[in-house]
């Protein structure tokens, strides 16, 4: 009847899946991915004075607290705790703002769920892309923070950066697809990921040296380095903050503290990120069956 | 031959029914995990082919499992066994605007929508102005979406989904909104889309849109296909299934009693009988309906409904619209239609018949265009209904004025 009639792509719908299938609908859906990014983004902030701004100033402020807390009043003495404190934040924020976003995405969209036909990843997929752009905006603050005070990056550990932001994305959206599912029968999940996120921040080295904890877990301090968040922030910490120890004068007594892992070179957190890649493609493949799985009933339940 | 745009094959889909829903982790703890739940087949062993280019009509009554089907063959539900293939690009419109933005306006949102139904950046600035000029939202694209009417709203989703080039189209008796200029040019637009040669698959429950647009069609019962084929047919076997399951029957009623009332004939006479078969324009005929009860009835309700060769409704009456109260009936009778005069021009003319209680929860029968009549004109105007006319003609030559 058309001309076109052969190029047409035949679909088959069967009761499940296969894992392949949903990779290649996800990626022939990029461009929805990149939409919905785009408008998780814009409704966030229409309507809004200050618009984007709000995503600098959320670790604008953070940075103000945790200086007075733990500078002024606690007095940690870590040197040039501002760059420190925001090389590690912002890794955080990406990850716990993106995977709290997609564990209740499919919920969030439940009109388009039931009545729209489109690959249902996309949504947790979307809420870990726009905590990306998040990110992106928050890197300006501290990249103004860096040129104003002319700070010395670790050039030598530069490229380690792109390789955590891999390793961080591929977690973040594995853990969202994952908790995504999970919330849509058991509506538990997206309260149960807030409290997890608040011990996980204080799991992870963000406002203290990852040097306090390995020096008190000593032989064990591996176990530290499960934390995939960890080994993500260590690296951003090497690249950007730079300093992997510093002296104080405790007594009169001069003591040196470790900030960062002693002795480890751009292959040491190579070797960490990459676990965490490799660790995180099979989470994410799980995470998809699993979600391949319930996917079939969400037009119901929801 | 070509191959089939959507071909289902024995599909089902299951749905667990649970009596409670158990959603958080407490009340799964408390119940030991066990939800109560009770499998309920939405659809059984579904098999149908919709032939490249065609239109399905799929009608059923609330519940029959006609929307499953449909979410089904659109990728929203997958079936629970069976497979379903599908050919080319599938827009489905199960809710005009479903997905748009509130926060977002018009002109973001049609780049949202689109993306949804598969389209690109690059197509969808292309089609962009053709969009908006369809949905008529020329003032208001720069307008946030949640300040637009409902009328405005599904113009929008219309426009997108029709746009979009979809080679096979579902459509969910989304036709019946938006004002009637607008339903006129969603229709064009569905015969434009017939022409064109892409696949449409309807989910109605009227069967004159089934008629007049469609095919073939599809009838789902509780999940289960009565029939497929034929629209004629199918409308049919429709009918007489609507006698069964009664739609307005309310809970805590008695049971609908069947076949209280049947007709047992029907008779057709017009002034040239019997010399000739057919009536001409303008002649008067006389409908006779006769029935049996098995069972007292008050007040039942005679309803004559005629056609045209396209299905087109031509004339429906009924004994409650005219005011004939029937009172109680306990044995047989006849119920006469009267036509005066029926001003239909040249074609074959079908008429529909049933019998209900008043109030119309009780369908004692049906008959679905099962009798013909037939109307042959022997002037040779055309068209179908018959306008008395007088033609004159009032002639002046330009060339000589004052010979006249």
């Amino acid at each position: 009847m058309t001309a076109t009639l052969p190029e047409r792509p035949t679909r088959l719908s069967t009761a499940r899946a296969g894992l392949w299938e949903r990779l290649g609908a996800i990626w022939r859906y990029r461009e929805l991915l990149v939409a919905f990014t785009r408008t998780e983004l814009k409704v966030k902030y229409k309507n809004s004075v200050l618009g984007f701004a709000w995503s600098m100033l959320n670790p604008a402020l953070y940075l103000v607290v945790f200086y007075v807390v733990f500078q002024l009043i606690l007095g940690s003495g870590i040197p040039s705790f501002p760059i420190f404190l925001l090389s590690g934040l912002l890794v955080w924020n990406l990850f716990s703002v993106g995977v709290s976003a997609a564990t209740g995405s499919v919920v969030a969209n439940a009109g388009l769920v039931r009545k729209v036909a489109l690959p249902r990843e996309i949504l947790p997929l979307a809420s870990v892309g726009a905590a990306l752009i998040h990110f992106f905006l928050q890197a300006i603050v501290l990249f103004g923070a860096i040129v104003i005070v002319h700070y010395e990056v670790a050039l030598a550990y530069l490229p380690l950066l792109p390789v955590a932001l891999v390793a961080l994305l591929l977690f973040s959206a594995a853990l969202g697809v994952l908790l995504a599912a999970i919330n849509v029968q058991l509506r538990d999940t997206a309260h149960f990921v807030e409290l997890a996120m608040l011990a996980w921040f204080w799991m992870t080295p963000i406002v203290y040296p990852y040097g306090l904890v390995a020096g008190k877990l000593g032989p064990h301090a591996w176990l530290y380095l499960c934390n995939p968040i960890t080994d993500v922030v260590l690296a951003f910490q090497r690249a950007i903050y730079a300093q992997v120890s510093y002296t104080t004068t405790v007594n009169g007594v001069q003591q040196v503290q470790q900030i960062l892992p002693p002795g480890a070179d751009q292959w040491w957190y190579l070797w960490h990120l990459g676990i965490v890649i490799v660790a995180s493609a099979v989470l994410f493949l799980f995470a998809l069956s699993l979600f391949g799985r319930v996917e079939g009933n969400f037009a119901e339940e929801l | 031959m070509t191959p089939a745009a959507i071909s289902v094959r024995s599909v089902s889909k299951r749905f667990r029914l649970t009596h409670e829903r158990y959603p958080t982790l407490k009340e799964r703890v408390i119940h030991f995990g066990r939800v109560p739940s009770e499998d309920f087949w939405a659809l059984r062993d579904i098999t149908v082919e919709v032939p490249d280019g065609t239109t399905l009509g799929l009608l059923g009554h609330n519940g029959s499992g006609k929307s499953t089907l449909l979410k089904c063959i659109a990728g929203i539900l997958r079936p629970t066994t069976g497979e379903i293939g599908t050919r080319g690009r599938v827009a489905a419109l199960l809710e005009l605007g479903a997905g748009f933005q509130g926060e977002l306006t018009g002109r973001e949102n049609i780049f949202l929508n689109g993306a949804i139904l598969g389209m690109s950046r690059k197509e969808l600035a292309r089609r962009f102005d053709e969009i908006v000029e369809f949905a008529e939202l020329e003032q208001f694209i720069d307008t946030q979406v949640r300040f637009y009417s409902s009328g405005m709203y599904v113009r929008l989703g219309f426009a997108i989904a029709v746009n979009v080039e979809p080679d096979i189209l579902l459509v969910d008796e989304v036709l019946a909104v938006g004002d009637e200029a607008f339903q006129r040019k969603c229709l064009d637009r569905v015969a434009d889309f017939q022409r064109e040669g892409r696949t449409i698959v309807v989910v109605t429950h009227s069967p004159d849109l089934v008629r007049k647009i469609c095919h073939a069609a599809v009838v789902l019962d509780h999940g289960s296909l009565v029939a497929s084929g034929d629209p004629r047919e199918a409308i049919q076997v429709f009918r007489e299934h609507l006698r069964r399951t009664p739609p307005r029957a309310r809970p805590g009623e008695p049971p609908p009693v069947d076949d209280r009332v049947r007709v047992t004939s029907v008779r057709f006479e017009h002034p040239g009988m019997p010399g000739r078969a057919y009536l001409e324009p303008g002649e008067s005929l006389a409908v006779k309906v006769g029935f049996e009860v098995d069972a007292p009835v008050d007040d039942p309700v005679f309803t004559v409904m005629i056609y045209d060769a396209e299905g087109t409704l031509v004339h429906g009456s009924s004994t409650a619209s005219e005011s004939v109260a029937l009172g109680h009936v306990d044995g047989p009778g006849e119920v006469t239609f009267e036509y005066a005069q029926v001003p239909l021009l040249d074609g074959e003319y079908a008429i529909t018949l049933c019998v209900t209680s008043s109030d119309g929860a009780f369908i004692y029968d049906w008959q679905e265009q099962r009798h013909r009549f037939e109307v042959r004109d022997s002037q040779r105007n055309f068209g179908s209904v018959e306008f008395p006319v007088r033609i004159t003609v009032d002639k002046r030559s330009a060339r000589h004025p004052a010979a006249g």
